[in-house]
């Protein structure tokens, strides 16, 4: 038994079967994504007033990320273009290229991740605050038994507040040296994982299902590229298929990052 | 084109040729057990795969729904007969045998998700949907044989996770299906987090059939079976897959957000300050409760179309079938269908009129949900006008057809008062809310769920159901049901709360008997009649149970491909349908209900008949 339509197009509607599957999982995940936009908003807009960060992430890494991308967009596109003329080198060349930006793209990412999991915001029990990253734990440090010292790169500030817009003249100004702070001075500590506040939190989720989504296409180009490229030599118009195909959800997550990267690190 | 055309077999009184003498093609060898039943990747047996699981889920949540009934009529009395046996699978929270109050809220959530998320959709959408649109429009199999499989495994392990969730510390969700935050987070149990595991499985598995049913609606129509020549139940697959498609998503959404917030400890859905028994949590607040309903019934309202309008498809081709004309006003029909997908996207905060809406938004939402009923009447109307002046055959799915028809009218009529925001605030949250919608699902879609068994039974056996015990299970369920759910309207009424543990005995003019709105006695003796009903429910499901699997080796033999002698093409492929469906590419040449066509000498004329054919057919048969 076969399937009519894996292949050649259905006459009326114009299409390959995986085609439309692709385009209508697509129009899924961006209810998927627009729902956990409209939370962004809904987040956003409940936020005690000036209690919502602004300038926490590092605009340089967004934008050699949102390059990154924007290539790997192209070399896609170049790869299914190298499939349809069927130049099978060049197809190679072109998804390595993706694959590489992909996984660089991945690796800043991490960096990004492993700074924001340094950085600390320590409530003192004089009513001030530390803010900075992890220099070093004394070896006997303990936060229940109040023993040994944290030591932090960055600042002290009165008020909370002076923490949210890092994008401020202030903010700017503020001098940032190396703090040795007692245990026994805490009253919490927190580093700036998800469950830091709700920016955090919406920025890990939003960002780490999104990484999770290149990681998948990632490992489908590679699948695509390696073992499974042996369909090119049975049959060729299929295999550009699952290129193009495979290409239409790569372009999508290169989309959501295009929303994403604004939302979260320009505003 | 037209020697092609004449190869179509006769299709009347043909003993059904059986699929496993058709395989002399000697393109594959039959396959192994594991290769037929489990990991298959033929629409039918996955059909079938998701219909027996389905049934087995709406027993077991139909099983909680009794134990809680106990409860409710007897509070802290020992279940009798079950409760040792809960108590040594359960332990503690069953202790002496008797449901405590968490168990109670264990069993309503889980009640509530099994029969909607395990039990209708995949019996209603992926079993029946899987099963008969390929034969429907003529296809050999859906497009995505292998999603369709990843599909069934992921509802499986859903499904699994789900049950494994009863038996962690601390007991399965506690928090109602609607798993309302900040509860949801701050009941100590991981049960929630199961059930959010569970649930992203289970849409997983109904966005990998959504994809795969309408990939299958527009790229697999047989020739000649244009949009308008598909039987209604397609249409209502269709619809029902596009809203499962874009309104599962955001519940996704959601679920990814209360599973942070359960795991790793982030605030979506925690306002700042949340106090947890006396104690100022650690959380860091700044969430929102009430995105959790926006993204919660985002998901909730069309869902209750994705239980509906299957149900519906079903109910249509049934009558279609057993009044032998036309059904009324397909155009409406089609139509209708696809305003109810469209618009079942923006009504669903009439859910949440109790959460201090402004009164624009409200009138916004009562607006649309007063809309959304007229495409839903339409459909009823038609399926009742199609009644009009046909000579009615009267059998076991045309019984549970005509059933749902006044049941689902009573369902939905009693939910016009809950979408005007006026009534709906003093019958929220009341036994009212629960007569309402389980009358649409429970007699309404599950009736038309035992009609589509009862109809194509034959399709997947070769044997029909016996008739005399399928009107014995229908008259016995509508009698049950209806005494089951129709008090329920009166106790809602008098301002009985759901979800109370102590069937609300704390409220009762017994307890409280100067309180001026204290529950009569009446009403709390309608809890005792109430769990008898529901035992007799339960009881008259018996011979549906021993039917079913009776019938599939012992049942009466069809005669035919087509026993009752329908039109659309499910009924003219072999009996059951070889893997591949049909023995020739079907060219359809008409619409899907010409029954009773003037100048033909049967009542009927399949969609596949060849034009000039008709005349030849009917004489050879005679």
């Amino acid at each position: 038994m076969e399937i009519p339509y894996t292949t050649e197009h259905r006459p009326d509607t114009g299409l390959y079967n995986a085609k439309l599957g692709v385009w209508l999982f697509l129009a899924s995940e961006v209810m998927l994504f627009g729902g956990l936009f409209s939370a962004y908003v809904l987040l956003r807009v409940g936020a005690e007033p000036g209690m919502w960060p602004h300038g926490w992430l590092n605009v340089t890494l967004g934008s050699i990320n949102t390059l990154l991308l924007a290539l790997s967009a192209i070399t896609t596109l170049l790869a299914w273009a190298a499939c349809k003329v069927r130049d099978f080198g060049k197809f190679k060349i072109f998804h390595a290229c993706t694959m590489i930006l992909a996984i660089a793209f991945l690796g800043i990412k991490s960096y990004e991740y492993r700074d924001k999991f340094l950085h600390y915001e320590i409530a003192l029990n004089n009513g001030t605050f530390a803010d900075g990253h992890l220099v070093e734990k004394s070896a006997d440090f303990d936060l229940a038994n109040k023993t040994g010292a944290v030591t932090l790169h960055g600042h002290i500030v009165e008020d909370r507040k002076e923490l949210m817009d890092l994008r401020s003249p202030e903010a700017q100004k503020a001098e940032h040296k190396e703090l040795v702070i007692p245990a026994a001075d805490i009253k919490k500590m927190q580093n700036y994982g998800p469950w830091h506040n709700t920016f955090t939190a919406i920025y890990f989720t939003m960002s780490g299902l999104h990484a999770l989504h290149i990681l998948g296409g990632t490992l489908v180009i590679f699948y695509l590229w390696g073992p499974g490229s042996r369909m090119y030599k049975t049959d060729p118009e299929r295999f550009t298929n699952r290129i193009e195909v495979s290409g239409l959800f790569w372009h999508f997550v290169d989309l959501v990052w295009i929303f994403l990267f604004p939302v979260m690190y320009l505003t | 084109m037209q020697s092609n055309v004449q190869q179509f077999p006769p299709f009347r009184e043909v003993p059904p040729t059986h699929a496993h003498h058709d395989h002399g093609h000697g393109e594959h060898h039959e396959p192994g057990f594991w290769q037929k039943y489990i990991f298959s990747t033929d629409h039918k047996v996955i059909g079938i795969q998701y219909g027996f699981m389905a049934l087995c889920f709406m027993l077991f949540g139909f099983f909680l729904m009794l134990l809680m009934r106990w409860q409710i009529a007897h509070p802290g009395v020992p279940v009798p007969v079950f409760g040792p046996l809960l108590e040594k699978i359960l332990g503690q929270p069953a202790a002496h045998g008797a449901i405590s109050p968490d168990l109670y809220n264990s069993f309503g959530a889980m009640h509530g998700t099994i029969m909607v998320f395990l039990g209708v959709v995949p019996l209603a959408f992926a079993a029946f949907g899987n099963y008969v649109v390929p034969l429907m429009i003529g296809a050999p199999d859906m497009t995505f044989p292998r999603i369709n499989m990843a599909s069934f495994h992921a509802f499986f392990l859903g499904g699994v996770v789900m049950l494994v969730s009863f038996f962690i510390p601390g007991g399965a969700a506690q928090a109602g299906w609607t798993s309302y935050s900040p509860l949801a987070t701050t009941i100590p149990t991981h049960g929630q987090a199961f059930w959010l595991v569970g649930m992203v499985l289970l849409i997983t598995s109904s966005l990998l059939g959504a994809v795969n049913f309408i990939a299958t609606i527009v790229q697999l129509r047989a020739p000649g079976m244009t949009w308008m020549r598909l039987p209604w139940f397609v249409w209502a697959q269709f619809v029902t897959a596009f809203i499962l498609l874009l309104a599962f998503p955001p519940l996704e959404a959601a679920g990814v957000l209360q599973l942070m917030d359960n795991v790793v400890g982030t605030s979506f859905f925690l306002p700042t300050g949340l106090a947890v028994g006396g104690a100022v949590g650690q959380a860091s607040g700044g969430g929102s409760p009430l995105l959790w309903q926006h993204l919660f019934w985002f998901l909730g309202h069309p869902e209750v179309y994705v239980l509906i309008l299957p149900a519906m498809g079903i109910v249509a081709e049934v009558i279609a079938n057993n009044t032998r004309k036309p059904l009324w006003g397909y155009k409406s029909l089609v139509y209708s269908a696809l305003f109810v997908g469209f618009l079942s996207f923006i009504v669903w905060a009439h859910h949440m009129y109790m959460t201090g809406m402004g009164q624009k938004i409200a009138t916004f939402f009562q607006a649309t949900t007063m809309i959304i009923s007229i495409p839903s009447v339409i459909i009823l109307t038609c399926m009742f006008l199609s009644l009009w002046g046909g000579s009615i055959r009267i059998n076991t799915p045309m019984l549970f057809a005509l059933g749902f028809l006044p049941m689902f009218g009573i369902g939905g009529l009693t939910g016009l008062p809950l979408g005007l925001a006026a009534a709906d605030l003093y019958l929220h949250d009341t036994y009212y809310v629960i007569a309402h919608f389980h009358y649409v699902v429970a007699p309404g879609t599950i009736f038309a769920l035992f009609a589509g068994v009862y109809f194509w039974f034959p399709k997947m056996t070769g044997r029909k159901m016996n008739e005399f015990w399928g009107r014995v299970h229908f008259w016995c369920s509508f009698t049950f049901m209806n005494i089951v759910f129709m008090p329920m309207f009166a106790q809602g009424i008098k301002g009985m709360l759901r979800r109370m543990s102590d069937g609300a005995v704390n409220y009762s003019a017994t307890r409280v008997p100067n309180a001026i709105d204290a529950l009569p006695g009446t009403v709390m003796q309608l809890n005792g009649f109430i769990l008898w009903a529901a035992i007799g429910l339960g009881i008259a499901q018996i011979p549906f149970i021993i039917n079913l699997f009776w019938s599939i080796s012992h049942g009466e033999k069809v005669n035919s491909d087509n026993p009752w002698r329908a039109t659309t093409l499910d009924w003219q492929t072999p009996t059951p349908p070889p893997h591949g469906n049909f023995s020739h590419t079907p060219v359809v040449v008409r619409g899907p209900y010409e029954y009773s066509a003037p100048g033909h000498a049967e009542d009927f004329t399949p969609q596949d008949e060849p034009v000039d054919g008709a005349a030849p057919a009917t004489t050879a048969h005679h």
